[in-house]
């Protein structure tokens, strides 16, 4: 299965919101952080490698 | 320093080459006694080869080097007749902790697979290894160690190999027909054939400290992230033979090795590390850079390179002295087939082919490891730091953490030696792959599967009926389930996928070259003649 490029995020301004929320306190050094650990929870639920690098791609 | 081990000098003795001056040719000359070179003289003696081994020193292996020895090298100096004293001398570990700053992060076992004859790993001071396999050359009438011989030059004939050797009694010519390079990293050798050795250089140093350590500290692997008695290193604390304790701190590259040499620098560090009323004593100290490269060919005419003369690693994995063991194994069987006319010489090309492979995938393996112990960037090095915050929370992030990834056997799974599956299978036996070693009894006695595996090749008959096959000096021993032994714990139908029949061609060094579900003895034949080169 391929990466999902068309919308799949449930209730995108909520989402969005609890994202810039998190970190509205932070310093850009604990964003960051925090974005690494993120991508890390996150990749683990895509798991597959080929749609882990096509993200990565896309990203670039 | 180094007081819990006395080094033995050996003597050196003039050659009587040396003494009449006239030149001998000698079938096989190995350069450096180190590991590799000391397991090639026993592994070339077993096969029937006369040796001699040229080193340019007098003793074992001194300082505190290799340390961790894995499974497959062990069942080779099992194979040797070698091992028993290693495991006897060696330390057996499985489980490794990893700290991150002040925090253990968690734990891995080894957890080695049961119903194997060697343990997954053992470690052990490299000049306790190095002299037993002195003692077992020196009972060997097919093996000539000649200490304080050092090769100054040598050039490449279309049959042999000429060098001048200098000894303290002036300098002489020899000549071989294969010269086996087993002179380490800084390879001699290798400058001298002008071969490439490419790769990349870590800007980071390691401080080596060996203490004598009576505490009982458990025998596990421990590992440190950015610890709080080292910040913004790294630190790894692991037990060899005598109470002795090896401890590698990472430096930096801005660090001056003189200075951390000093045992007024290093006493406080080991007491920050192992707690400040722990009483030791410092036996060693050393600081050392790494490199992560490889020779561009492990053959260069009759010279044939093995070892860390081949490639070099990174210490993260135990993956130097280890894969060092694994290129003899491969070499020996085919050198002796070249060397008697059973094959042509172009099945020295597949030692390349093979263990090339097997050096890219070390490389590979131990690049990531230092990648991930010593981030290139602060980008690198926020992610190795969320993965260890995460790892101590979530299970889902430990598998990510690496402090060196244990050196295994890499399979050979495109050699041109390998004859492809023609069925359906299941599990690791595949063809390129080393063979799993499995309980047997024989006779109403215990005994290992690897025990009974011939010097030559082997059809490992597992509920299949097979006769005779010749060929030639490669006939196979045939070995028979339920004839010449039998699955005593299942184990050998469990790991070699043998519930409905299987035929397994098992190469001298003991990896499959090819498998059947029923017998053909045109098909067997022709998978002996493919794994040896040429027609047989």
């Amino acid at each position: 299965m391929s990466l999902i490029l068309t919308p799949n995020i449930e209730s995108p301004d909520d989402f969005y919101e609890v994202l810039t929320e998190a970190q509205r306190e932070m310093t850009d050094e604990q964003a960051n952080d925090m974005n690494a650990r993120l991508v890390l929870i996150l990749a683990n639920q895509i798991g597959t490698l080929s749609r882990l690098k096509e993200a990565i791609a896309l990203s670039q | 320093m180094l007081n819990t081990y006395d080094f033995p000098e050996f003597d050196y003795v003039q050659s009587d080459e040396q003494v009449s001056g006239a030149v001998e040719r000698h079938s096989v000359v190995i350069v450096g006694a180190g590991p590799m070179g000391l397991t090639a003289a026993l592994d070339f003696a077993a096969r029937g080869l006369k040796v001699v081994v040229l080193d340019d020193n007098n003793t074992v292996s001194v300082g505190s080097r290799a340390v961790c020895y894995a499974k497959r090298p062990l069942e080779i100096w099992d194979r040797l007749g070698v091992a028993q004293k290693m495991l006897d001398k060696g330390i057996e570990w499985k489980l490794g902790r990893v700290f991150f700053r002040d925090q253990e992060v968690y734990q891995f076992d080894l957890l080695p697979e049961d119903g194997h004859k060697i343990p997954a790993f053992i470690n052990l001071q490299q000049y306790y290894l190095e002299e037993y396999m002195v003692e077992a050359c020196n009972q060997h009438p097919s093996i000539d160690l000649r200490w304080k011989h050092k090769v100054v030059s040598l050039s490449q004939h279309d049959d042999h190999v000429e060098m001048a050797v200098e000894t303290p009694d002036g300098i002489f010519q020899m000549e071989a027909e294969w010269l086996v390079a087993c002179d380490g990293a800084n390879s001699d050798t290798r400058r001298m054939v002008g071969a490439d050795f490419t790769g990349h250089f870590f800007q980071d140093r390691f401080l080596i400290a060996d203490i004598v350590m009576k505490a009982d500290f458990p025998t596990e692997r421990w590992f440190w992230f950015d610890p709080d008695f080292h910040r913004g290193q790294s630190a790894l604390l692991h037990k060899q033979s005598d109470d002795v304790w090896r401890l590698d701190f990472q430096l930096g590259w801005d660090s001056d090795p003189e200075v951390e040499k000093r045992p007024e620098n290093i006493i406080p560090r080991v007491k920050a590390m192992i707690g400040e009323d722990v009483d030791f004593e410092l036996e060693w100290a050393s600081v050392y850079q790494f490199a992560c490269r490889r020779i561009d060919d492990f053959r260069f005419g009759r010279v044939l390179f093995a070892g860390d003369a081949a490639h070099q690693v990174s210490p993260f994995g135990a993956r130097g002295a280890n894969t060092g063991v694994q290129d003899i194994d491969n070499l020996s069987w085919k050198l002796a087939a070249v060397i008697r006319g059973e094959a042509p010489i172009a099945l020295l090309d597949t030692y390349n082919t093979e263990r090339a492979f097997a050096a890219d995938d070390n490389l590979m393996n131990s690049t990531r490891s230092t990648d991930f112990i010593t981030p290139k960037n602060g980008a690198s090095k926020r992610f190795r730091n969320a993965v260890l915050d995460l790892a101590k929370k979530a299970k889902f992030a430990q598998p990510l953490v690496n402090s060196g990834r244990l050196s295994t056997p890499t399979p050979y799974v495109d050699s041109p030696l390998n004859t492809d599956d023609s069925d359906d299978w299941a599990g690791q036996m595949r063809p390129g792959t080393c063979a799993a070693d499995a309980p047997v009894s024989k006779d109403g006695k215990p005994g290992w599967l690897l025990e009974e595996l011939s010097d030559g090749f082997t059809l490992l008959a597992l509920g299949v009926d097979v006769s005779l096959v010749d060929a030639g000096v490669f006939t196979p021993k045939v070995l028979s389930l339920g004839v010449d032994f039998e699955d005593s714990e299942g184990l050998i139908s469990q790991r070699y996928d043998a519930s409905e029949g299987a035929l397994y061609l098992i190469r001298p060094d003991q990896h499959i070259a090819a498998r059947w579900r029923s017998f053909d003895a045109g098909a067997v034949k022709a998978a002996i003649s493919k794994a040896t080169g040429g027609p047989i």
